[in-house]
């Protein structure tokens, strides 16, 4: 594969960078807190290991890479940890909130009539309002955990995508090979999946991507005002959260977690940049 | 004025428009508190009430009815502007919303005028200064900013006037208030009371304007360059216009269109951002309404505060729409 090559990556550092980082992120995730000498979750000898400040030891002589929260659990490898549910919730939720969007777009955009009249009144009624907004009343009806939080940024994510699919199907639907396709015979959805998708995935491809970011952040967010991600399960959001009354005593509690977070938004907004400068340059060269 | 004459038809046709879809906004509240689990009758009846209460008080609310009766009923109520009572001390909820609206309004109005003031005027530096170390240093801060999540900058600026203050031993005029709209226990008048307010809004103001104007920056900055590369600017620059007659006359009245369609789109932000910095700074505003609404499993207010949001988004569209001939005459047609 070219794309993935040695000399591409340093030809085009605008997506290899924060490939890179991303890749570092997800081992780091897996393997931190697996190697890690101290169960995260454990809480032992409170006031020798708490509040240790970043890049020091505790009075046990351990060291912390970000120090510790007021429990004396590692910061570092707590993050990590976190970074596990956070990672999964953005990846998982933007997903497959691109395929429903994808299906209900390319449906709409192909069968047209009353049908891509309906499902775009409903994208437009959504869209209405600010998708926080949705995201609160969405955990507001239902009792907050993982399972609310991705069905409410799958519910509430899936419409710009259904747009941008629908007028890429409708544009490309007008092209030459799609009425030749049906006059060999093949099935109108067999046309659609196979002929019109495959030419109209790109954008969604790169909105999909810009939109792990988003739900992160909108987790993260729903975690930190209690609403999302319930503790003692850590996400960035609720470590956040529970480092904010010690913001005066130990700030690096509530800010340690934030790092990983940025890094990561600012890595899945950077690469999806990429993708899309890539692709407007396939469309129009030069 | 035959101009006039061509647009009120589509004046009228716009407002119809945005006036059903909100109508449809207002359904989806009245939809989603049926979706809620649970009966409703049995979060508005104090503790210790027996089965026979909550039969009666169902008659009473008709919740006994079919859905349709129950929907015209609530129709007629929102038509009336009567929201429902909030469920955690029995006021209005339009009573509710009407303390929290002004707060939510004077800091989301003060920091969307102070971004795009800002976010403009670094937009435009950037185009001019194109590929050197400004607009480099200026793009790195407007990435970050806007992957950086409202509240952890929130948090890290109160660090800062709070540890690091402390920490750097500060004088204490520098020192600003973290939270709260006003300095609490303290009875100010007139003046002494708008320095305290204005003291106080520092932090969440500049905070949410400094979110918006990265968003405004990259976008004004990459309008400024299509801008910047068309024939008409060489033209004026060839006809021997000054820079700044350049950037005044032909560079601004360009982006004048750009700017009004993001204003619209700018809004739902600025309110995601809001809730999270009312919560923060403890501004008693729409979006901690909502939040400690939603903690308190007091849908009517909750919704109420949807409706409200939906509202603001929808003239926020329907402004830009109207709007956009004055700014690009070439839709006027």
């Amino acid at each position: 594969m070219k794309f993935l090559s040695a000399r591409s990556a340093t030809r085009h550092p605008a997506w290899a960078v924060p490939a890179f980082a991303l890749l570092v992120l997800a081992v780091g995730v897996l393997l931190v807190p697996a190697l890690a000498p101290r169960d995260p979750l454990r809480i032992d000898d409170v006031l020798a290991r708490r509040l240790v400040p970043p890049f020091s030891h505790d009075a046990r002589g351990d060291f912390h890479l970000f120090g510790t929260d007021r429990f004396g659990r590692d910061l570092f490898v707590r993050m990590m940890l976190a970074g596990r549910l956070s990672l999964l919730v953005g990846v998982v939720g933007a997903g497959l909130a691109g395929v429903l969007g994808t299906l209900l777009g390319a449906m709409a955009g192909w069968v047209g009539g009353a049908l891509d009249r309906l499902l775009m009144a409903i994208a437009d009624l959504l869209l209405a309002l600010p998708r926080l907004v949705l995201l609160l009343v969405g955990v507001a009806l239902w009792s907050p955990g993982l399972r609310t939080v991705l069905v409410v940024l799958i519910g509430t994510g899936w419409m710009g995508i259904a747009r941008l699919v629908r007028a890429e199907v409708i544009a490309v639907r007008a092209r030459p090979f799609v009425p030749a396709a049906r006059a060999l015979g093949a099935a109108p959805m067999r046309v659609l999946f196979r002929h019109v998708l495959p030419n109209a995935i790109g954008p969604a491809l790169v909105a999909t991507t810009l939109g792990v970011g988003n739900a992160i952040l909108l987790e993260s967010g729903l975690s930190f005002l209690g609403l999302g991600i319930q503790p003692p399960a850590p996400s960035w959001g609720n470590m956040i959260s529970g480092g904010r009354d010690l913001l005066v005593v130990a700030p690096w509690v509530a800010l340690v977690p934030g790092l990983a977070l940025v890094i990561t938004v600012l890595a899945t907004s950077l690469l999806g940049d990429a993708w899309r400068d890539r692709l407007a340059g396939e469309r129009s060269p030069g | 004025m035959r101009y006039h004459r061509v647009r009120s038809p589509a004046l009228v046709r716009v407002a119809a428009r945005t006036a059903l879809l909100y109508w449809c906004v207002l359904s989806l509240t009245f939809v989603l508190l049926r979706l809620a689990p649970g009966d409703p009758a049995t979060f508005l009846l104090p503790p210790g009430a027996t089965a026979a209460d909550a039969d009666r008080l169902r008659v009473e609310l008709q919740l006994d009815r079919p859905v349709a009766v129950q929907y015209a009923r609530w129709a007629e109520r929102t038509l009336h502007a009567d929201l429902g009572r909030s469920f955690t001390d029995r006021r209005p909820v339009t009573s509710v919303i009407g303390d929290a609206l002004p707060v939510s309004l004077a800091l989301g109005g003060a920091s969307l005028l102070l971004s795009f003031l800002v976010g403009a005027i670094v937009g435009v530096i950037q185009a001019a200064r194109q590929g050197r170390v400004t607009d480099y240093l200026l793009t790195v801060i407007s990435v970050v900013l806007a992957a950086s999540p409202a509240y952890w900058l929130g948090l890290a600026a109160i660090a800062c006037f709070t540890y690091l203050a402390s920490t750097l031993n500060l004088p204490l005029w520098m020192r600003l208030p973290a939270v709260g709209m006003t300095t609490p226990g303290v009875e100010l008048q007139g003046a002494a009371h708008l320095a305290d307010l204005l003291r106080h809004s520092v932090l969440p103001v500049s905070l949410l304007a400094a979110i918006g104007a990265a968003g405004v920056a990259r976008y004004v900055r990459s309008s400024a360059l299509d801008v910047m590369r068309s024939d008409w600017l060489r033209t004026a620059r060839a006809k021997g216009a000054s820079e700044s007659r350049v950037l005044a006359r032909h560079l601004a009245a360009n982006l004048r269109a750009p700017l009004l369609t993001l204003f619209a789109l700018a809004l739902p932000g600025t309110v995601a951002g809001s809730v999270f910095v009312e919560t923060i700074f403890g501004w008693p505003g729409m979006g901690r309404l909502m939040v400690t609404s939603i903690v308190a499993r007091d849908y009517p207010v909750a919704l109420g505060c949807a409706a409200a949001y939906g509202a603001l988004v929808l003239l926020a569209n329907l402004a830009g729409e109207l709007l956009l001939p004055w700014a690009d005459p070439r839709v006027r047609e």
